[in-house]
């Protein structure tokens, strides 16, 4: 019986004393000797120019430093490819400090620096700048008719698929068809740490970045380009994250700011964006969706069409895949999907949770609820008729997909047959009851990483790379991870992160850590359980005498065939005989694209909501949900669970509460705190019931997992929507579903 | 086309900033003089000055919660009030209801229900949680909820804290 079994259990995370301890230090708690304070000043208009910084005034004051603007910002690197970061888009990335011209609302445009944070804050409030505006549109209504196909550009990003069968003609044909538009307004990432750097000054020009991001070397390498740094002039750590949800993936003007202060007073610096600085750094596109639909007489889907319009900013062409997952997530032969951008007077948009599956997601997923109804079919049995068995968009199959028993599973456990069809028909509590479903696709992806892994002739096992924690677990499944491979205890492992100094990881976003650098930590630890090996069978007498790296297996602290429990060292012994003090391996893993080339591999989900609405008030109650996910193998129950139900949180929000609303008169959001951006609290959460549907699944990576971060949070917003027509039997198109819109 | 210039009002000499003094502050129950101007809240005090840092900034208005600290007992957002208001109170912070080789009945609650994914709002729900225990207030699940509803997580585990605040008041 094995107790190094780790990967599937349910271990608490191993850095949770920490974190519950308040013993975790975010990139703005590490205490740096003789620390000085930015405060970032932001533009109050759109668009135009700054005329005149009048710096000398704040810097005449006691304590005051240095007033840094475009007035004063020394030579830096002149071409965008410098500022260009590993996930940029299309275009010319925002350069801070860099001009006197004003693109965006919000713009930062200087920054004071003083001896204390109470100093800084205060000259910034004093700081003059003249400006002339120029008239902007920040307006999406307005560019409806402007709309173009982005080039590429963006990892990651893929154009529709071209058009396939006959759309057009398959739609007129059609027995049953809808046709309906779709919105959503911009949101926010808003994680609860503000992004924060606290730059060390090291001398002699290095520097340490303790930085909020969900890529360290993404960092590093933005700052190189930038100040012209070299590799040994520049480390960049962050060790735990305060949430991230895509708003880190790309170096935010924070760390610009921060590094610029440091070189230029060769002291160290700690910059800290306000929470309405927060909206200033990215955000999930306002964007707007025509879907029509066509159906066969037996209920099977004749066409589908999904068009896709959403803003970005005059300098880049943010990208993210709405529509493609609606050619794959159904089986049908008529489709035709389309995406354009437009350019608004706004910052550009950035990657958040599922971006754009999180957007495209409820396009179709209430499409497809007006579609059941118009075909009078039941909505869960309407996606059943189209269940697709193969990726249409690539014309291959699935490596695995289990979304069938999803949607099994999970309309068992909400009892999904106790629903009645007809809008407004259920009731409860003196209140009108709605059941909607809905559910969704993700990419499994894996990126290139590398990992190290060290014992020490006591037994432990340190492994490190340098990838991310920001609330998914990754210290904790890397842990199993490496501890299952060499079969160790949890406690004689520790995984080390989030440091320029380890080797190379992704950034930390599209759900592919698990994959990614698990694979890495895995591949490491085997080949210093090679090693080991090669020192167990030095002995003349060593029961393992002849035997190859897969003849063997780690277990319980022991080194043993696996056809023979009985011939067996004990770990420890073999690493204390061998005079060494320590053993090292270093390695690195990538897709087996040869293995993978043939399939298409994805992630699917369902969730199941039931609303309650008071008739007279038009108040949503969220009163449960169940969310079932077939995301291959999970690493740990607990941690996965969590982030499923996080997903189930963050779908509630889209679909109810958050909308950053911008006041185009002025092109600047007007609710830019937590006061008046609405996310959800813990009052509004119902009861969340989590499945995990398991794939085996050994094409995607060799742990078989598919990442867990992104695709709990699809199906649950039009779920939602959908529930909410079903108690009131008003289709509300354009979330978030506030009670207005109900009445 | 241009509109109109946007100029702040021109000022002669900008005033001074007020200076700092002593102030004594009683933190976990350690008395310790910090250096600071009167307009430090007692948020900015503990991270930046005490070095502190278990409690958590994440709005600076009072509307998230995460600065959340005990004050004589009772939770009070921390960045909402200034540092040298509290010369004569008993303050305690995360560190003070817990380390991580000894951690309270909450914090190991916490753990236990994954009460947290990144950890940021956690000692705020913490502290939070501790304030509603003190105050004999949390009986049923609706009233947790209800009243650790101003402490935003945007990881979403508002069910594990739940949980985890419910297993210790019904241990109680």
């Amino acid at each position: 019986m094995s107790q190094t079994n780790h990967i599937g259990k349910a271990p608490s995370r191993v850095d949770g004393p920490l974190k519950v301890a308040g013993a975790a230090h975010y990139s703005g708690e590490f205490n740096v000797p003789n620390l000085a304070y930015g405060y970032v000043v932001n533009s109050p208009i759109t668009k135009g120019k700054i005329l005149k910084v009048h710096a000398d005034e704040v810097r005449a004051l006691p304590g005051v430093l240095e007033v840094f603007s475009h007035e004063n910002v020394p030579y830096l690197a002149w071409f965008d490819k410098s500022y260009k970061d590993q996930i940029a888009p299309g275009g010319s990335p925002f350069r801070p400090l860099h001009s006197p011209d004003i693109t965006f609302n919000q713009q930062p445009v200087a920054l004071v620096v003083a001896d204390t944070f109470e100093l800084a804050r205060y000259a910034a409030a004093l700081l003059r700048i003249d400006y002339e505006q120029q008239e902007h549109e920040t307006n999406l209504e307005a560019k409806r008719t402007e709309g173009y196909a982005p080039g590429g550009g963006k990892i990651g990003f893929q154009p529709p698929p071209p058009p396939r069968g006959k759309p057009d003609q398959a739609l007129k044909e059609a027995t049953h068809s809808i046709e309906a538009e779709y919105a959503h307004g911009a949101q926010h990432h808003n994680p609860m740490e503000l992004f924060t750097t606290t730059v060390e000054w090291r001398g002699d020009g290095k520097i340490t970045a303790y930085d909020k991001t969900q890529g360290v070397y993404n960092v590093k390498n933005y700052l190189m380009g930038v100040f012209g740094l070299g590799k040994d002039d520049v480390r960049v750590v962050n060790q735990f994250m305060g949430g991230g949800f895509g708003a880190g993936l790309r170096p935010q003007y924070s760390v610009f700011m921060a590094v610029l202060a440091t070189l230029e007073l060769k002291r160290s610096v700690r910059v800290t964006l306000t929470r309405q600085q927060m909206f200033s750094i990215g955000h999930r596109p306002n964007t707007l969706q025509l879907v029509k639909l066509g159906t066969n007489p037996d209920g099977t889907l004749a066409a589908l069409q999904h068009h896709a319009l959403h803003e970005t900013s005059q300098f880049e062409d943010y990208t993210e895949n709405i529509v493609n997952w609606s050619g794959m997530l159904y089986q049908c032969e008529n489709v035709k999907l389309g995406y354009e951008l437009a350019k608004l007077d706004i910052y550009s948009p950035q990657d958040m949770r599922a971006p754009g599956a999180a957007s495209g997601n409820v396009g179709l997923e209430v499409a497809m609820d007006e579609m059941a109804y118009a075909a009078g079919l039941d909505p869960l049995e309407f996606r059943m008729r189209n269940y697709a068995d193969r990726d249409q968009n690539v014309d291959k199959p699935f490596s695995s997909k289990k979304l069938r028993e999803c949607y099994k599973q999970a309309a068992a456990k909400f009892g999904w047959e106790t629903r009645t069809q007809e809008p407004r028909s259920m009731r409860a509590n003196g209140k009108l009851v709605g059941m909607g479903m809905g559910g969704g696709v993700w990419d499994a992806t894996q990126q290139k990483s590398a990992a190290k892994a060290l014992i020490s002739a006591d037994g432990k096992l340190t492994v490190r790379s340098a990838t991310g924690e920001n609330g998914t677990g990754t210290y904790t499944i890397m842990t199993q991870i490496a501890a299952e491979t060499l079969g160790l205890p949890l406690e004689a492992v520790t995984f080390e992160l989030g440091d320029t100094d380890q080797p190379e990881a992704p950034i930390q976003g599209g759900s592919w850590t698990a994959a990614s650098v698990g694979t890495a930590v895995k591949n490491a630890c085997d080949a210093l359980g090679e090693k080991i090996l090669k020192l167990a069978q030095k002995p003349a007498d060593s029961p393992l005498k002849g035997a190859t790296y897969d003849e063997v297996e780690f277990v319980n602290g022991q080194l043993r065939l696996r056809h023979d429990h009985a011939q067996a060292v004990v770990l420890r012994d073999v690493l204390q005989a061998s005079g060494e003090t320590q053993l090292e391996a270093d390695s690195s893993a990538q897709p087996n694209m040869a293995k993978q080339n043939g399939y298409s591999l994805h992630s699917h989900n369902v969730a199941f909501a039931e609303v309650e609405v008071d008739e007279d008030l038009g108040t949503i109650k969220v009163t449960r949900v169940v969310s079932a996910v077939a995301a291959g193998r999970i690493l740990n129950q607990k941690t996965a669970r969590s982030q499923v139900l996080g997903s189930v949180v963050w779908g509630l929000g889209m679909a109810l509460m958050e909308e950053t609303i911008m006041d185009h008169k002025f092109g600047r959001y007007v609710n830019h705190n937590f006061a008046e951006y609405h996310i959800p609290v813990n009052a509004d959460i119902p009861h969340i019931d989590v499945i995990f549907v398991h794939e085996d699944d050994d094409i995607v990576n060799p742990l078989g997992v598919k990442g867990i971060g992104e695709v709990g949070m699809l199906g649950v917003t039009a779920a939602i929507a959908n529930a909410v027509f079903h108690a009131t039997g008003k289709r509300v198109r354009d979330l978030p579903i506030m009670l207005d819109k109900l009445l | 086309m241009s509109q109109p210039l946007i100029s702040a009002p021109a000022s002669g000499g900008l005033p001074n900033p007020v200076p700092t003094g002593p102030v004594r502050l009683t933190i976990n129950g350690e008395t310790q003089t910090l250096q600071l101007a009167p307009w430090t809240s007692l948020l900015d005090a503990l991270r930046e000055y005490a070095h502190l840092t278990g409690t958590k900034k994440g709005c600076d208005h009072g509307q998230c919660g995460a600065c959340t600290v005990l004050v004589n007992g009772r939770r009070i957002n921390s960045c909402l009030t200034l540092a040298v208001m509290h010369e004569d109170d008993d303050i305690t912070t995360i560190e003070g209801l817990g380390t991580p080789e000894n951690l309270s009945p909450l914090q190991q609650a916490f753990v236990d229900h994954d009460a947290f994914q990144c950890g940021y709002c956690t000692p705020g729900q913490i502290c939070s949680a501790q304030g509603l225990l003190n105050e004999g207030h949390a009986h049923s699940e609706a009233e947790i909820k209800e009243l650790m509803s101003g402490n935003l997580c945007r990881c979403g585990a508002y069910v594990g804290i739940l949980d985890a605040v419910k297993e210790v008041v019904d241990k109680q």
